[in-house]
C-alpha cells in the first residue's frame, strides 16, 4: 500500500471536511467575541445548507453561496432579535432557533425536492487547483486541489484576525465581549455591535452550510449538518477564541472526520459508528481539555 | 392551596397562539393550504375519542415524563438540552432487558426494564455532569453533543449485537411479553400514562414541601446567596438535578420501548427531546404544568401526524410551532425581568 497515496488522501479529505467547520467556527469566533453565543449555528448552517441547494439549481453554485449567505444571515437576524433586542435567555433561545430550522428546512426541502431530495442534481464546485503548489508532494494534492470556498476559509483567517486585533471596529467588539458596561462607558453602541456581530457570524454559517453541499457533501438530505454548528461552538473553545487556534482545532476535526477513509483504505475493518461519534466525543474531550485552563481566555461577558 | 396562576396560564396560551399562527403563516408562504392543515392538525390530535387517546395521550406519556426531567434540572439552574440521547440510551437498556426477562413474572419484568433505563439515562448525563463539575465545561453543549453520539450507538446496536434474529432489518427482536406495558382496551393507551402523572404529583410535592426541592429551586434562583449561606452545596445540588434529570429522561425511553414500541430501531423518537424542552417552559416549570403541557405538545406530535396524512405537510413542521412556543415564553420572561414592579411567577429559565 503506498504511504504516500494514503498521506495525501487523508490529508485532502481532512481538509474538504474542515472547511464547513472552519467558516462556521470563525463566524462563530466573532459573535462569541462580542459576548453572544449563538447556539442557532447549527440552524443557520442547515438554512444555508438548503438555500444554497435550491439556489444552486435554480442559477448555478455561485447563486447557491448568495443565498445560502442570505439565509444564515436572516436565521441569525431572527435570532439577535430575540437575544438583543429583546433579552431573552441566549441559550434557549439558540436551541429553538435550531429547533425552529430544523423543521422549517424540512418542510422546505420536501416542497422543493420532493421525498427523495435533490439527489445529484445540484451543481457543485469542483476542486481549483493552484499551478505551481500542487506539485509539492504529499502536501500539495491536499492543500492545493481544493474548492474555492476552501481558499476562502483560509483567507477568512488571517482576515478575522487582523479585523479582532487590529482595527478599531475589532476592538469595540472585543471591548463588548469583555466588559459591555466599559464599552458603554466608552461610547460603544454594544447592543448594535453584538447584533453586527451575530449577523456575520450567521452570514459566516450560512457559507458553511453552502459549502458543505456545494464543496463537499454535492447534495442536500434533512439535517445534513448533524451538529456541525454545535462542534463549531466547541472548535472555537478548543481554539480559545483566536483565529489561528480555530483553524488548527477545524483541521482537527477534519481529520477525525477523514480518518474513515484512511482507516478503510487501509483495510481496517472498524464499524462506522464509530467514526459517526467520534468528532462528538472528540470535541467532549477537547471541551474537557480545554476547560482547565483555556477557558480563562473566554470573553468575559459570553453567555450572559 | 395556590390560586391558579393566571398570568403564567395566560402567557402559555400566548405562546400557543403565536406557535400556530407562525406554523400557518409559514405553511401558507411554502404553498400549503394552511387552514386545512391546521384542521387537519386538531383532527389528528381532537378528531375523536380514539384521536386523543392513541394518539396525544400516548404521545404526552415521553413528553410528560421528559418534561419533569428538565424542568428539574432547569429549576436546578441546569440545562439539559441532551434529553434525546439520554432517552435512547434507555430504550437501548431497556430492550436488552426486555429481551432477557421473558421468564419473569410480568411485575417484575416491568420494574426492571424501567430501572435499567433511568440507570442508563443518568449514565449518559453523567460525563456532562463530571465535566461541568470539574472542568466548568457548560453542560448545554456536552449534552447536545452527546445526542448525536446516543444516535450512533443506537445505529451500532441494531445492526449489531441487538439486532433481530432474521437480520431483515436494522431493528431489534420484540421484547418479552412480560415486559410489555398493559394497555387500556381498546386503545393503544398504556401504563405509562400513570406513571407520568404520579412522578408529576411527586416531583410537585418534592418541590414544594421538601427540604431538598427548596434547597433545589434555591441554587436555581440564587446559585451565589446559596453557596454563601453556607447550607446550600451548590454543585451538588447541580449534579444530582442533572444526575435525575438524564435518568428521567431515560426512564421516558424506557417506557416508550416497554408501551409503544416493543422494540429498538432508529429515529424511535421524533425529536422528543426537544420538544421536552418548549413543554417544560410552557408549564413554566411547574410538575402539574407539565402534565397539561404534555399533553399538548403530544396533541402537537399527533396533529402533525394527520397534517401529513391530509394535507401532505411534513410532519417535521411542526418544530417549527414548537421552536415559536418556546421563545414566546422567553420573550415573556425577559419582558417580565425588565419591569421592575413585577416578580416573574416562576423561574423559567436558568440564567
Amino acid at each position: 500500500m503506498d504511504i504516500e497515496l494514503v498521506l495525501a488522501g487523508f490529508l485532502a479529505a481532512a481538509v474538504r471536511i474542515a472547511t464547513p467547520l472552519l467558516l462556521a467556527a470563525t463566524g462563530e469566533l466573532i459573535n462569541e467575541r462580542a459576548g453572544v453565543m449563538n447556539l442557532g449555528l447549527e440552524g443557520a448552517m442547515l438554512a444555508g445548507a438548503l438555500a444554497a441547494a435550491i439556489g444552486s439549481v435554480a442559477g448555478g453554485p455561485w447563486l447557491g453561496v448568495l443565498v445560502g449567505v442570505g439565509a444564515g444571515f436572516l436565521v441569525a437576524g431572527i435570532f439577535g432579535a430575540v437575544v438583543i433586542g429583546a433579552g431573552a435567555q441566549q441559550i434557549i433561545a439558540g436551541t429553538a432557533v435550531t429547533m425552529g430550522s430544523i423543521g422549517l428546512t424540512g418542510m422546505v426541502a420536501r416542497t422543493a425536492f420532493g421525498p427523495e431530495g435533490p439527489g445529484l442534481t445540484i451543481p457543485t464546485f469542483g476542486p481549483l487547483p493552484i499551478p505551481v503548489l500542487r506539485e509539492i508532494p504529499v502536501v500539495g494534492p491536499a492543500l492545493f486541489e481544493q474548492s474555492l470556498l476552501t481558499y476562502l476559509s483560509w483567507l477568512l483567517v488571517p482576515v478575522s484576525g487582523w479585523f479582532l486585533f487590529h482595527t478599531f471596529p475589532g476592538l469595540s467588539l472585543r471591548a463588548s465581549g469583555e466588559s459591555a458596561l466599559a464599552a458603554r462607558a466608552a461610547g460603544v453602541p454594544v447592543d448594535r455591535v453584538r447584533m453586527l456581530a451575530t449577523l456575520g457570524g450567521g452570514a459566516l454559517g450560512g457559507l458553511a452550510g453552502a459549502s458543505l453541499v456545494l464543496a463537499q457533501v454535492g447534495t442536500f438530505a434533512e439535517r445534513m449538518t448533524a451538529g456541525r454548528g454545535f462542534i463549531a461552538i466547541a472548535i472555537v473553545v478548543l481554539g480559545r477564541w483566536r483565529p489561528g487556534g480555530v483553524l488548527l482545532a477545524a483541521l482537527l476535526f477534519g481529520g477525525a472526520g477523514a480518518l474513515q477513509f484512511a482507516f478503510q483504505a487501509l483495510g481496517l475493518e472498524v464499524p462506522y459508528q464509530l467514526f459517526l461519534a467520534m468528532p462528538y466525543g472528540l470535541a467532549l474531550l477537547a471541551l474537557a481539555g480545554v476547560g482547565g485552563w483555556g477557558r480563562s481566555n473566554a470573553p468575559r461577558e459570553l453567555g450572559r | 392551596m395556590k390560586t391558579l396562576p393566571v398570568r403564567a396560564t395566560a402567557t402559555a396560551g400566548l405562546a400557543l397562539l403565536a406557535g400556530f399562527a407562525v406554523l400557518a403563516i409559514v405553511l401558507h408562504l411554502a404553498g400549503y393550504d394552511a387552514l386545512l392543515a391546521i384542521g387537519a392538525l386538531f383532527r389528528g390530535a381532537f378528531g375523536s375519542t380514539d384521536a386523543f387517546v392513541s394518539a396525544t395521550l400516548v404521545r404526552a406519556v415521553p413528553l410528560i415524563i421528559l418534561g419533569l426531567g428538565i424542568a428539574l434540572a432547569f429549576r436546578a439552574g441546569a440545562l439539559n438540552i441532551g434529553a434525546e440521547g439520554q432517552l435512547y440510551a434507555g430504550a437501548i437498556a431497556a430492550t436488552w432487558i426486555g429481551l432477557q426477562v421473558g421468564s419473569w413474572p410480568a411485575p417484575l419484568a416491568v420494574a426492571a426494564v424501567w430501572s435499567g433505563a433511568a440507570v442508563a439515562g443518568a449514565m449518559w448525563i453523567v460525563l456532562p455532569v463530571l465535566l461541568r463539575l470539574r472542568f466548568g465545561v457548560l453542560e448545554v453543549i456536552s449534552t447536545l453533543l452527546l445526542n448525536f453520539a446516543a444516535e450512533a450507538a443506537v445505529s451500532y446496536a441494531v445492526t449489531g449485537p441487538l439486532r433481530e434474529s432474521s437480520g431483515t432489518y436494522p431493528q431489534s427482536d420484540p421484547i418479552a411479553a412480560s415486559a410489555r406495558l398493559p394497555v387500556l382496551p381498546g386503545s393503544r393507551l398504556h401504563l405509562g400514562i400513570a406513571a407520568a402523572v404520579v412522578l408529576a404529583i411527586v416531583l410537585w410535592v418534592l418541590f414544594s414541601r421538601t427540604v431538598w426541592g427548596f434547597r433545589l429551586r434555591a441554587a436555581g434562583l440564587g446559585p451565589r446567596a446559596a453557596e454563601i449561606s453556607g447550607r446550600i452545596p451548590v454543585k451538588r445540588v447541580l449534579g444530582v438535578a442533572l444526575l435525575w434529570s438524564g435518568a428521567l429522561a431515560g426512564l421516558g425511553g424506557g417506557v416508550e420501548v416497554s408501551g409503544v414500541t416493543y422494540s429498538l430501531f432508529q429515529n424511535l423518537s421524533p425529536g422528543y427531546g426537544f420538544a421536552a424542552i418548549a413543554v417544560a417552559l410552557l408549564a413554566r416549570l411547574h410538575p402539574i404544568g407539565v402534565v397539561v403541557s404534555g399533553v399538548l405538545f403530544g396533541a402537537l406530535e399527533a396533529g402533525a401526524q394527520g397534517m401529513q396524512r391530509e394535507a401532505g405537510v411534513p410532519a417535521v413542521a411542526v418544530a417549527v410551532a414548537e421552536a415559536v412556543v418556546i421563545i414566546a415564553v422567553l420573550l415573556a420572561e425577559a419582558a417580565a425581568r425588565r419591569s421592575p414592579s413585577r416578580q416573574p411567577a416562576t423561574p423559567v429559565a436558568p440564567g
